[in-house]
């Protein structure tokens, strides 16, 4: 019986030591991407403006002529 | 037409261009894509360089399927569409060539010498020139069209150069590139469909989305110079 909590015991110890390892890992793994990204998600920021500033500017356009279209 | 029954002034389709373009920005930017020798992440320009190609190709179809519905009606509307669409199409094409020109400088040309050095062999390529023929004999459907006074004469003669256009675009940028050796990617089949040994199936996720928004982006801005057109040409007449 001792036996077998000091297994399931180990067992613990163990699968708590690795859970700590995947934790860290994953924290390493982390900073590598932020590092290899080398912040993308500014460029990806400035492009999606751009890109919602024309899109706005096109639907101006689009209610504008909308607007003469009734008029006529 | 009905103004109810045009797809034209319908929303959805525009709606659906902008979240696919939204989407290619996001996704093209930040999904993971397979690491090649010289392109390393420029490989992300094919949701943008070639994706001006495909609307630009569309476009131009949508131009000469009015242009002959011109010719088989007389209706000036079709007419107005086909120019409008061929004038944005021209757009697209302009954006893929200098989008190109961009791409090549840092991915073709000797890194160890300037640019420039590496111009004459990369102003050569087949592709290029294919592309700019195609381009030049569009240019020439703008100036053969405003150069004509008479406006049913000008819709007939510019619709059946229209038809000549479009027939060029084949041997131009389709035929004669794949026959000759290019630097520029696909000569063995399909650039950017072959399912089997071209791009990764991740990239295909963000293409496809991609060239569908871009191609709707054109489309609406073309209905916007349509329906100007169609105001001015209410006015004239009444």
């Amino acid at each position: 019986m001792i036996k077998v909590l000091k297994n399931t015991g180990m067992l613990l110890i163990l699968m708590l030591a690795s859970i700590t390892l995947i934790a860290q890992e994953k924290e390493v793994e982390m900073a590598d991407t932020m590092r290899s990204n080398g912040r993308i998600y500014v460029v990806v920021a400035v492009m999606l403006t751009i890109l919602l500033g024309l899109i706005l500017y096109i639907i101006r356009l689009d209610k504008k002529i909308s607007k003469l279209e009734k008029e006529n | 037409m009905t103004e109810a029954k045009n797809y034209m002034y319908r929303p959805w389709w525009k709606i659906t261009g902008v979240l696919l373009l939204i989407y290619t920005f996001i996704a093209g930017l930040l999904l993971k894509v397979p690491a090649l020798p010289a392109l390393q992440e420029t490989i992300r320009n094919l949701y943008f360089h070639v994706c001006m190609w495909f609307a630009m190709m569309i476009l131009f179809t949508v131009s000469v399927v009015n242009a002959i519905r011109y010719l088989r009606n007389l209706d000036i509307k079709y007419d107005i569409y086909a120019r409008q669409f061929a004038i944005v199409g021209i757009v697209f094409g302009i954006l893929g060539y200098i989008t190109g020109a961009i791409w090549a400088s840092y991915t073709w040309a000797d890194p160890n010498k300037p640019v420039y050095n590496s111009f004459s062999s990369i102003a050569r390529d087949p592709k290029l020139i294919g592309a700019a023929i195609a381009l030049l004999v569009y240019f020439a459907y703008l100036i053969l069209r405003d150069s004509i006074q008479d406006i049913d004469k000008k819709a007939r003669i510019s619709s059946v150069y229209n038809i000549f256009a479009y027939t060029m675009l084949f041997p131009a940028i389709w035929i004669l590139p794949r026959i000759l050796p290019s630097l520029h990617p696909g000569n063995e089949g399909n650039p950017a469909l072959d399912v089997k040994n071209d791009i990764s199936g991740n990239m295909r996720m963000v293409f496809y989305p991609a060239v569908i928004g871009w191609t709707l982006l054109g489309v609406w801005i073309t209905t916007l110079k349509i329906r100007i057109s169609l105001l001015i040409e209410k006015k004239l007449t009444s």
